[in-house]
């Protein structure tokens, strides 16, 4: 983050709000706007505040951001603004993607998005003479059924601009949650094990069964029957998206979720809770009674990260201490002592039931941790972009990016400098696929999700500080003041000083409905609204839908059809 | 190269820098109140004036660049006697209340004061001209009359947060700090990052939430990784009596520096909170050995019920218990779902809030233990 706030020329923000959802790396980016004179251009349907230090804001219609991009690559093609040795050397299948590029003249992409002509051409200079340029997008870009696309039309750009590998330049989505990046680092995910280790891959399962205690030889014994651990699976697993629905379809039988609420943060919320009701066993580990609580058979106290030490992995891949300062509230655990009992009895059980069919010599089989660094010295073993990265260095002050591999190695704050993890970049053809849910004569409007600077995901941490319920503290839908009067609002909202007029409005999809006070506000277009999903009693999840993209499972939330009323 | 002489050492400076940087870089310390090395100085405040051979008058250092063959005394008799005046004239037009002053212990005029044994003049003290804590902003502390006109905030919020909130209204004796167009802060369009108070001297600007909570000395720093956003923001917890009290900048964060946002400040009261779950709950059904789809029509009266009203008994009810039982349940339950459905009609949702050894071990339990791949987190949401 250092190296784009400092280097880049030129700012891309497409799909990422950054003053609210990542505050302090916006205020870095109004810093190098406001006293470096760095270019920054927005494209966002909504006037979102960063957008007040923007060179140039693309309010492109939702859901057309490859049209957008497509358009542009367009424009620095037509005036010979590429690296051609950049793609030359670096890259390969241009010309396949070339000519989809061409089938995105700017009048086509300014009819599909709604964006100038004029204002294109202006984008794409800026884009293309400031180098290094960097483009930054978080969920804006990702929540649609064609995010993965959209990813990777960012990463055409930034090949065709030359822009990868470069102090200042590269494609830099900003990670959600906290630790988001370690979550998926350590196998949270269903195609990988630790540091995005194939659970396809013989060789990598043949590495994890062996450190494990599972190199028993192949198993001749129906899964069914034989409960204890009889190797591991290569078959990639669920989604969440996909587990979800799969209680009801009968696939899904128990859950253990740990700090995670899918009644407030998944979409289609109708539906989560019908398939919450209908689950056989939930066990949940958390800090607060959630929304998702209510469905729990067993609640499992947790703790804050005040209570425990361990590590963070941020959006920049950078590994950080965190530390415990007070002790455990309560009776609660820490919640990987919480984890490891619930394995070891599990494994205890089998072991004497079934006479030990795990090499329990194994290095990393048994579960006896002493403390989290203990935990961090099996992940360090068998995660070869953690190998080098120990609790005892960190504690040195050393400060590390992965990959680091190795106890001498000094992390790696930018990737790709000399080539790709594939060899060479390959560029991609891609095509514009219109959103799954658009607006029709029923549902005329289109609502957009996400989050405010205010409060935190579902809510269940930010809706209990005090101060931050005083400054906002309900849910609030931005509605567009042309709208507002078409639906008879009372125009006179002050939001500021809290005496707004009650403006409620009833946001229905075909999914359910929310009501909650409007905020006028020509931060969304006419014939958008925007809400957000921290507050139960309306939280936007009750109207989104659970269509996917095909490749990386993610909903959808940024298009839902709607209609709006005033109560 | 420059080559100058601070109190007859001889030094060498590149060209450009400033006075201060150049004693800095040699171990010369000189005392300051308005600047920071964060921001760019301003001098005004009038703290690091230092006698420069031939001139005149005396030179702020945070502001005046050095030159070839410059002489400079940093702590003359005739600079040190003004030094004290200046901290005598702060001293004049404040109050004279550290012993109830929240940041008293850490405060920089309290500090010079001491080390320079400036007290109030007796011709001094006006007595309070501005209303105490005056901004209705949950969590900034106004205190105008504590202030003594540095701009440490004015330059924060402007240089660190550009948001340009804090300004300088009218001029001499009634100069004052306003936000915006003398409104409430809020109004001013501040987003409550609390910059102006981690940069803040004196206790003009200080925190609403641990406001008489703890004295500097009573307090212990732990230095942790936020909890919210993906930044990795670092900063010192405030603890006292096992308590996390506050939130405290540490300059020497790698991501952010002195720089926090408004719930990595001021968002750590929900670690306290009453609602916070402290012991192990199953429903009842499980203790009583029942099935749960024996009991699903209580399950629904018993949601239309309160959720407190203790007169209702059901199965479905919360029993505290001790770990042990918890833990065996979940065992015992996770293994019956795998021997009837298979390790795959289980589903694990590990979870992006928690640290990376705790997400290690969800991705052990699923694929060595139970022997799926089912496990994900809201990475997608």
């Amino acid at each position: 983050m250092d190296d784009v706030a400092k280097e880049a020329k030129a700012f891309f923000i497409i799909g990422s709000n950054t003053t609210e959802q990542h505050p302090v790396f916006g205020t870095m980016l109004r810093r190098a706007v406001k006293f470096r004179g760095a270019k920054l251009v927005v494209a966002d349907p909504r006037k979102i505040d960063i957008t007040e230090f923007a060179t140039l804001h693309l309010r492109q219609r939702p859901g057309t951001d490859i049209p957008l991009i497509n358009g542009l690559m367009y424009i620095i093609l037509e005036k010979g603004w590429e690296d051609k040795s950049f793609i030359e050397e670096r890259t390969e299948n241009f010309d396949e993607f070339k000519a989809t590029v061409m089938q995105y003249p700017p009048e086509k992409a300014s009819e599909i998005t709604g964006i100038p002509v004029e204002k294109l051409y202006e984008a794409a200079e800026i884009l293309a003479k400031n180098s290094p340029m960097a483009v930054i997008w978080a969920m804006g870009i990702t929540q649609h059924i064609v995010g993965v696309r959209n990813v990777m039309d960012l990463a055409n750009l930034q090949m065709l601009l030359g822009n990868m590998g470069k102090a200042g330049g590269g494609v830099n989505p900003l990670r959600g949650q906290n630790n988001v990046q370690g979550a998926c680092d350590m196998g949270g995910l269903p195609n990988v094990f630790t540091a995005y280790q194939p659970v396809t891959n013989p060789e990598v399962i043949e590495k994890f069964a062996k450190a494990w205690g599972l190199d028993h030889g192949p198993q001749t014994v129906d899964d069914k029957t034989l409960s204890i651990v009889n190797g591991l699976s290569s078959k990639i697993g669920l989604t969440v998206t996909e587990m979800m629905p799969g209680i009801l379809e009968g696939k899904t039988h128990s859950l253990y979720i740990l700090g995670e609420d899918p009644v407030m943060s998944d979409p289609d919320t109708n539906h989560i809770r019908h398939s919450l009701e209908a689950i056989d066993f939930l066990v949940l580990q958390e800090i607060f009674p959630s929304e998702t609580s209510v469905y729990a058979d067993v609640l499992l106290p947790g703790v804050t990260f005040a209570e425990k030490t361990g590590t963070f992995t941020n959006t920049e891949r950078r590994v950080q201490m965190v530390r415990q300062a007070i002790p455990t509230q309560g009776d609660a655990r820490d919640d990987w002592w919480i984890t490891s009992e619930i394995a070891k009895r599990i494994l205890n059980t089998r072991m004497k039931d079934e006479g030990g069919r795990m090499n329990e010599a194994a290095q990393y089989a048994g579960w006896d941790y002493k403390d989290s660094s203990d935990i961090m010295s099996e992940i360090n073993a068998l995660t070869p972009s953690y190998g080098g990265i120990t609790h005892a260095r960190l504690e040195t002050g050393e400060r590390l990016q992965w990959p680091c591999p190795t106890l001498d190695h000094p992390g790696t704050p930018i990737l790709h400098t000399k080539q790709f993890t594939r060899g060479k970049g390959k560029f991609m053809p891609i095509d514009h696929v219109p959103p799954a849910e658009l607006p029709d004569d029923d549902y005329p409007m289109l609502l957009s999700t996400g989050r405010v600077l205010y409060h935190w995901h579902g809510g269940q941490m930010t809706r209990r500080a005090k101060g931050l319920m005083q400054v906002y503290g309900e849910a609030l839908i931005e509605v567009n003041p042309n709208d507002a009067e078409r639906l008879g609002l009372n125009p006179s909202t002050c939001l500021a000083s809290g005496q707004a007029p009650r403006n409620v409005v009833r946001v229905t999809s075909r999914r359910g409905f929310i009501e909650a006070q409007a905020w006028i506000t020509d931060r969304v277009p006419p014939g958008m609204v925007y809400a957000n999903f921290h507050f139960p009693n309306a939280s936007a999840n009750e109207l989104t839908h659970a269509s996917l993209d095909p490749v990386a499972k993610i909903p959808e939330y940024k298009i839902t059809a709607v209609k709006v009323e005033l109560v | 190269m420059i080559n100058l002489k601070i109190n007859g050492q001889s030094i060498q400076s590149e060209p450009g820098k400033t006075i201060l940087q150049a004693a800095q870089a040699h171990g010369i310390e000189i005392p300051t109140l308005c600047y920071h090395k964060d921001l760019n100085p301003t001098g005004n405040c009038r703290m690091c004036i230092v006698e420069v051979k031939d001139w005149r008058i005396m030179q702020a250092a945070c502001v005046t660049p050095v030159w070839e063959g410059m002489e400079i005394q940093t702590h003359s008799e005739k600079v040190e006697i003004d030094r004290k005046l200046t901290l005598e004239l702060m001293l004049a037009n404040h109050p004279q209340d550290c012993i109830t002053c929240d940041v008293s212990g850490e405060c920089e005029l309290q500090d010079l004061a001491y080390e320079y044994k400036a007290t109030a003049p007796e011709w001094g003290s006006k007595g309070t001209r501005y209303p105490v804590d005056s901004d209705p902003n949950p969590f900034i502390r106004v205190d105008m009359n504590r202030c003594i006109l540095c701009r440490r905030c004015v330059s924060a919020c402007a240089e660190i947060q550009v948001r340009d909130v804090w300004g300088v209204a009218k001029r001499g004796f009634d100069e004052v700090i306003v936000a915006g167009a003398n409104t409430a802060m809020l109004e001013a369009r501040c987003e409550s990052c609390g910059q102006c108070v981690a940069y803040c001297p004196t206790g003009a600007l200080s925190n609403k939430m641990n406001y008489g909570m703890a004295r500097a000395h009573q307090v212990t720093k732990v230095t942790t990784t936020c909890s919210y956003c993906g930044v990795g923001c670092q900063f010192d917890l405030l603890v006292k009596k096992n308590k996390v009290i506050g939130v405290q900048s540490n300059p020497n964060a790698p991501v952010n520096g002195m720089a926090l946002c408004v719930k990595g400040r001021y968002g750590y009261d929900y670690i306290h909170h009453p609602e916070r779950l402290t012991k192990p709950k199953v429903r009842r059904y499980l203790l009583e050995g029942k099935k749960k789809e024996e009991i699903r029509e209580q399950r629904v009266v018993n949601r239309k019920n309160s959720p407190t009203d203790p007169l209702v008994s059901s199965p479905w009810d919360w029993v505290n218990v001790e770990w042990d039982i918890a833990l065996d349940i979940a065992a015992k339950k996770f293994m019956e779902i795998r021997d009837q459905f298979g390790a795959d009609s289980m589903g694990f949702l590990t979870s992006a809030k928690c640290t990376n050894e705790e997400n290690y071990l969800m991705n052990k339990l699923a694929r060595q233990v139970i022997g799926t791949n089912n496990i994900d987190h809201c990475a997608r949401l």
